[in-house]
């Protein structure tokens, strides 16, 4: 997925998702234990993710209760909505207010990969094939506006994820018997046969057209968050839908301020999936320069910023300010598209050209150091399931980047006839894309082409490389993972199915599309039924076969800075939403 | 006859100097102008001396990046991007100003040569400034003149026109111009100016200054018109060309003039100020305007990335104003008189 996320100057980008820090190329464990030995397990096998121990879990310490968390954002993130909003932002705060019928942890660490059962009492074993789920409901859950929770409710929020066109509707969702009418005409929308709800029995039936491993992920993430059945069947906008977290919205100001208060009728029934939060109140406020936000936080005005810090103030905090500062993996990684219906990408030694050219390390020192980011040959990020190291573009020859080599470069670009053709990178406007932009151009200049750059507003530049239309041959970008698993990089990113010509909700902005590919892409989807480590090393191969064709450069995958003021604790980081901002401590 | 408001000022004259000359000995007895002169002038021969200082001084590529590169300074080889040894070791710093041939301002984020960019983004920032000055004189002289001598509905059209563009707030005008050109470049005929052209700043600049020229210039006309050497040449039967030529242009031309210096140091503002939004000069190439952008992400640690073009800019600017100081009160020393009093 990809997430706003303010920056200096502009808008940069980040999403969902976060390192499986475990060792590489293996599976996030559904037991939410740590490190290689829990690394051979599947990461969701069809049916059975586990809530595992919760020993990872920490108790509720009353004594730091109360107070007003203060957070900073240069900008909001657009509507309030959870069915539609499709940012790292807010969906760190729908954490603390909104639940599925499953969730992933809430817990710092390798843990926060585990799906547990939130608003439904457990996981449910599949039956018919591993097509259908039987979710029994909790009692007792009351909306934050007094109304209980009644299956109503979670059929009716299935309904408005088509009704609402949430961004995912037709790649999370669409697997649902129904979903293809409702695709065809939302606003009429039953998902009849797909999600059917017994009311005295308190159950509610989930049928699939086919078995899908990973469904449990996508009914934990905000899209398939539970609503009332009163929620408008349009987007909410800046109006708050009713919770049933530990908190609820009391405001939304896109232009100055967002309040969160606690959820009156909240009692906690998981803290594995919805733990009570600490501050009474979290203010999330708007406007200010990222310079500004630092400030803020070193001279203890407010607990956290949103923004990465600037690049010049990245050496001061990492000093002065070592022990406010949390780095972490993320699983995620900066890439350039190459369109593969356009000249001179068209051609496979010209898109090879560019691999072989562009120095990975560069690029991380233009991010903010190896500290701070690593540089990638794959499309899989280490760690990440399915991950195995190969770097085929890199001088001297390894299995991890060494080296550019830009004559092996400069004779692809003759030998592809390509040579002298004008080259357009695209970038979002924020410092660090614009610089990473600049090095782009220069080293197509170096291998024989004419290249300039060209800056976008980052609120469009994620909607305008996808769009074919715009004839956008190369691009500065970044992905983000949505739950941990293979295809979320690979089927997503370069799959036939992702490839729209003429939207702007084209994630395949390479336009690349390689049926034999697709086939072992298909196979390995499959093989995730049975088993998600065999699948894994299909997914491996399809890494491989894909970089081959060269349809993108991967360069880096980067770690995220949170910066916290010195009286902030209990900083915990969740590797699915990142900083677990109820459980703050600001007493 | 032809005359200049010049000839009849009451600043002595040998009797066989022309206005020309007259305003040329009087600009050289300015001290202030003479050395703002020499100032600009040394800035302008610095500049265009870039490719020589960057291939023999600081033997580096001015727009290449050389995020990867290294520099020997006291036998060390050091990074031209610095990674942060302190605490966390976050972030990476350009290298500092080392005040010797190689990299004496610094680096930029790029690791490219603060000084020799500087060097040529002066040239683009100067051209850009004197074209689009010569371009907006130009077309306002021709407005203002033509609208100036024949006046009614040539003028009224003519001076709507003008009013209307001079409506827009001038930036404002400009950022839109170049956000929508940029983004797609400018088809004049056959002539086409690509998004990376230096011309269209140029063409920008030069066309939303033209009704603060303009007017002035109509004003000036229309007050001519009515002069007793031009109702003379009327009623000697002189056609409008001829007394455009002989009689308008000559007396105009002063203010044109007067114009020139003091138009190149706005545009180079506005120029600066489009460039800094990253729709002036595109990069690789450079401007004082960009690098001063270049340089707003590195306040904090290598601040002379933007206060070295800043300076430059603001004493350019200055020169020029100064300069455009001593042309009007040698072309006008009545406006010099007026003033003194």
């Amino acid at each position: 997925m990809r997430l706003h996320r303010i920056a200096t100057v502009g808008v940069s980008l980040l999403a969902v998702g976060a390192l499986a820090a475990c060792s590489s190329g293996s599976s996030p464990s559904p037991s939410g234990s740590s490190g290689a030995a829990a690394s051979s397990a599947s990461a969701v096998p069809s049916g059975s993710a586990s809530v595992g121990n919760d020993s990872d879990v920490r108790p509720y310490d009353p004594a730091h209760a109360g107070g007003t968390l203060t957070l900073l954002a240069k900008g909001a993130a657009g509507t309030l909505d959870p069915k539609v909003n499709y940012t790292l932002q807010f969906w760190q705060l729908y954490q603390g207010t909104y639940d599925g019928l499953t969730a992933f942890k809430h817990v710092d660490g390798e843990g926060s990969f585990t799906v547990v059962p939130d608003l439904a009492e457990s996981i449910p074993d599949t039956t018919n094939g591993g097509k259908t789920y039987v979710f029994k409901l909790r009692q007792g859950i009351k909306f934050s506006d007094g109304a209980d929770l009644t299956t109503d409710d979670v059929v009716s929020s299935f309904q408005r994820i088509f009704k609402v066109s949430s961004p995912t509707a037709g790649s999370f969702y669409n697997g649902i018997v129904g979903a293809d009418a409702c695709i065809k005409a939302p606003e009429t929308c039953t998902l009849e046969g797909g999600v059917v709800g017994d009311k005295t029995a308190g159950t509610v039936t989930i049928n699939l057209t086919a078995p899908d491993p990973e469904f449990l992920y996508k009914l934990s993430v905000p899209h398939a968050a539970i609503n009332p059945k009163s929620a408008p069947t349009k987007d909410a906008g800046n109006t708050p839908i009713p919770t049933t977290g530990a908190y609820m919205f009391k405001s939304y100001d896109p232009n100055t301020a967002l309040v969160m208060v606690r959820n009156p009728n909240f009692k906690e029934w998981s803290r594995a999936a919805q733990p009570a939060g600490y501050p009474d109140e979290i203010d999330y406020k708007f406007g200010l320069t990222v310079e500004a936000e630092v400030t803020a936080v070193e001279n203890n005005q407010a607990n956290w910023l949103y923004d990465p810090p600037p690049a010049d103030r990245l050496a001061e905090i990492g000093s002065k300010y070592a022990s406010q500062v949390h780095v972490n993996q993320l699983t995620a990684f900066w890439y350039l598209p190459l369109n593969v219906n356009l000249a001179p990408f068209d051609n496979l030694k010209a898109r090879q050209a560019v691999n072989w050219a562009i120095d990975r390390n560069a690029i991380v020192k233009l991010y903010g150091g190896a500290n701070l980011a690593q540089p990638v040959c794959t499309i899989l990020p280490p760690g990440f399931p399915g991950y195995e190291a190969n770097c085929q573009y890199t001088n001297p020859a390894g299995d991890t980047w060494q080296g550019a080599d830009l004559e092996k470069a400069k004779q692809l670009v003759t030998e592809s006839g390509t040579a002298g053709q004008e080259v357009t990178v695209i970038v979002a406007d924020d410092e660090v894309n614009k610089a990473v932009g600049e090095y782009v151009q220069s080293v197509l200049n170096q291998i024989g082409y004419k290249a300039k750059v060209k800056a976008i507003s980052g609120n469009i530049q994620f909607t305008y490389i996808q769009n074919s239309n715009n004839k956008v041959q190369i691009s500065v970008t970044q992905w983000y993972q949505d739950y941990p698993a293979a295809s979320d990089f690979l089927n997503v990113l370069l799959g036939c199915a992702s490839f729209t010509p003429g939207s702007d909700s084209s994630i395949n902005m390479s336009g690349f599309c390689d049926k034999k590919i697709q086939a072992q892409m298909d196979d390995a989807l499959k093989t995730e039924q049975t088993s998600f480590d065999e699948a894994n090393k299909k997914w491996a191969a399809v890494d491989k076969a894909m970089m081959e064709q060269s349809p993108m450069v991967p360069v880096m995958t980067p770690k995220l800075i949170d910066f916290i003021s010195k009286d902030t604790g209990n900083y915990q980081f969740s590797k699915q939403f990142y900083m677990l901002v109820d459980q703050l401590w600001v007493k | 006859m032809t005359t200049l408001d010049t000839e009849r000022a009451e600043v002595p004259s040998s009797p066989t100097a022309g206005p020309w000359r007259t305003a040329w000995r009087d600009l050289r007895r300015n001290k202030v102008a003479m050395g703002s002169l020499v100032v600009l002038i040394i800035i302008v021969l610095a500049c265009i001396a870039a490719p020589l200082y960057e291939s023999s001084i600081a033997h580096t590529d001015a727009f290449t990046s050389n995020v990867a590169g290294t520099i020997t300074i006291n036998g060390q080889t050091v990074p031209v991007l610095e990674p942060s040894t302190e605490g966390l070791g976050l972030g990476v710093n350009p290298i500092a100003p080392t005040w010797t041939a190689q990299y004496f301002l610094g680096s930029d984020n790029q690791g490219r040569d603060v000084a020799s960019r500087i060097l040529y983004g002066g040239r683009n920032t100067l051209i850009i400034g004197f074209a689009s000055a010569i371009l907006c004189c130009v077309l306002a002289g021709i407005i203002g003149i033509v609208s100036g001598f024949f006046g009614r509905g040539v003028d009224a059209v003519l001076s709507r026109g003008l009013d209307v563009l001079w409506a827009f707030p001038v930036y404002l005008l400009a950022i839109c111009l170049s956000v929508v050109l940029i983004s797609s470049s400018l088809t004049i005929g056959p002539v086409t100016l690509s998004s990376a052209s230096i011309l269209l700043p140029i063409v920008i600049i030069g066309i939303v200054y033209v009704p603060y020229v303009a007017r002035p210039i109509r004003g000036q006309v229309m007050s001519l018109r009515e002069r007793e050497f031009v109702q003379a040449a009327v009623g000697a039967g002189a056609p409008d060309m001829r007394l455009l030529r002989r009689e308008i242009l000559p007396n105009v031309l002063p203010t044109i003039i007067v114009f020139l210096p003091l138009m190149a140091a706005i545009n180079m503002l506005t120029e600066a100020a489009l460039s800094f939004l990253s729709i002036g000069v595109q990069p690789p190439d450079s401007s004082w305007g960009t690098i001063v952008n270049d340089g707003v992400g590195l306040l904090y640690t290598r601040p002379w990335v933007a206060i070295a073009p800043g300076i430059l800019l603001a004493i350019t600017a200055v020169t020029l104003n100064l300069l455009g100081d001593g042309v009007r009160d040698a072309l006008d020393p009545k406006a010099r008189l007026r003033g003194a009093a």
